[in-house]
């Protein structure tokens, strides 16, 4: 069978913002002709039950992403820097929350 | 494909970084994923026998989801009341939705959406043998949404917590969405138990006609699954068939009770010692028979599948040339 629209259709990525004052959140991904029309699917596919007051649609191919590989090298640097964290900092106790 | 590393959690504190290129140390670093109970994302490494296991189990789980719009649209035209006709609306809706989640986790794993469709189509790709069998009379609707929502949440649920990261985020958007499928259908019933002889009858008879169906959708006995154990250690599959199908039946049966209708199984009994129900035996030649492609409905269920396809073809072509033209457009404007 040939369907040569839908190959042709690109793949986006879907970002909803479940309410007022919270960040847009990955929640998928959908193939679609346009921008436009991702955004339409993307409402009737992803916020059939309010799930969202705003949605951001990208092409997929428009994300760049980190290597798994590299993942040592870009995160565990980070795991020996424990000064970064309030925790490393001894207050007295009569101090309070600080 | 889901981009990855943007939403997921990461095992944090696990060594993959000394993974090198070398085959074994890969796949030793995604066993130790795997033992530690970790999630592995698309661009992580993975045996492609993982990779195929899951293309096969994912792939089948989306078709079965848009299959299983048929048998209940089927009854949107012919819904008993308003309010009937637009519950049941939602529920294929979210069926077709539940497709798409699915579909979407697949393609993460390098196969396309095509490939996928032109397996359903030309019928070398499974599907839930339950969506074979026809839907006779309105009960039956109702009867899928307590009965086969029931068994596909059952095995849903433990999918949640699938090892390959974007199948077990598509079943958890989907889990949120099934209770409502269950429970439509079971109040459904419920009503029309409330109703004439005839009503009461009717639920009964689509009872009859699908319970030994939903029994075998957990699948063949334990004993005859050779793949069940390798899905087992990889993660992909959490609970067994048959302990799935044994919680199943210790759920429905006091659910049939407050209904008032009776399972058809005479061998169906508490058994004190076990804790559990004893049930009698699945039909597994009728099962496999029917999986071959020659229950009642696989034909006309496969080839309402290619038609709604095809006569779509037109749709997506214009939304193509719409979305090019509007391109060239933009191009010219900026030009
Ligand atoms: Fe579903
Ligand atoms: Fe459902």
């Amino acid at each position: 069978m040939n369907t040569p629209a839908l190959k042709d259709w690109p793949l986006w990525e879907v970002f909803v913002r479940s309410k007022q004052g919270l960040e847009h959140k990955h929640c998928g991904s959908l193939h679609a002709a346009d921008a436009a029309q991702a955004l339409h699917m993307a409402r009737d596919v992803y916020t059939r039950r309010q799930e969202g007051v705003s949605i951001w649609v990208v092409p997929s191919v428009a994300i760049t992403a980190s290597n798994p590989d590299d993942k040592g090298e870009l995160f565990d640097p980070a795991a020996d820097k424990i000064y970064r964290h309030p925790t490393f900092y001894e207050i007295p106790e009569e101090v309070g929350h600080m | 494909m889901y981009t990855q590393a943007m939403d997921i959690p990461d095992e944090s504190g696990k060594k993959l970084a000394a993974v090198s290129n070398a085959p074994s140390d890969q796949e030793a670093a995604f066993e130790a994923r795997i033992d530690a109970d970790g999630r592995i994302e698309p661009q992580d490494w993975m045996p492609e026998a993982y990779r195929k296991t899951l293309v096969r189990q994912i792939s089948q789980h989306a078709h079965s989801e848009i299959v299983g719009m048929l048998p209940e649209g089927n009854w949107i035209s012919r819904a008993p009341s308003l309010k009937r006709k637009a519950i049941l609306i939602a529920k294929v809706q979210d069926e077709g939705g539940h497709g798409l989640y699915l579909y979407s986790a697949a393609e993460t794993l390098g196969t396309s959406r095509d490939q996928m469709l032109e397996g359903l189509h030309s019928g070398k790709a499974k599907y839930s043998s339950i969506f074979n069998y026809p839907t006779l009379n309105w009960a039956d609707v109702g009867v899928i949404g307590w009965l086969v929502d029931g068994a596909a949440i059952m095995n849903q649920v433990p999918l949640c917590r699938c090892s390959y990261g974007p199948y077990a985020r598509a079943m958890v958007r989907v889990c949120k969405e099934e209770s409502f499928h269950q429970r439509q259908g079971y109040e459904a019933l419920l009503v029309m138990m409330k109703g004439t002889e005839e009503q009461r009858a009717m639920v009964q008879d689509a009872v009859n006609r699908y319970w030994w169906k939903c029994l075998a959708m957990f699948g063949p006995p334990d004993a005859d699954s050779p793949h069940s154990a390798q899905g087992m250690r990889w993660g992909i599959k959490r609970i067994s068939n048959d302990d799935l199908r044994q919680k199943f039946i210790d759920a429905t049966v006091p659910q049939a009770k407050v209904l008032g209708v009776t399972l058809p199984d005479p061998e169906l009994k508490w058994n004190e010692a076990r804790g559990h129900y004893d049930y009698g035996q699945i039909d597994w030649a009728e099962f496999w028979n029917t999986v071959e492609g020659n229950g009642p409905c696989n034909k006309e269920r496969l080839a309402t599948r290619v038609k709604a396809h095809n006569d779509g073809q037109w749709v997506r072509d214009a939304a193509q040339a719409y979305a090019r033209k509007q391109k060239e457009r933009a191009l010219k404007e900026a030009a």
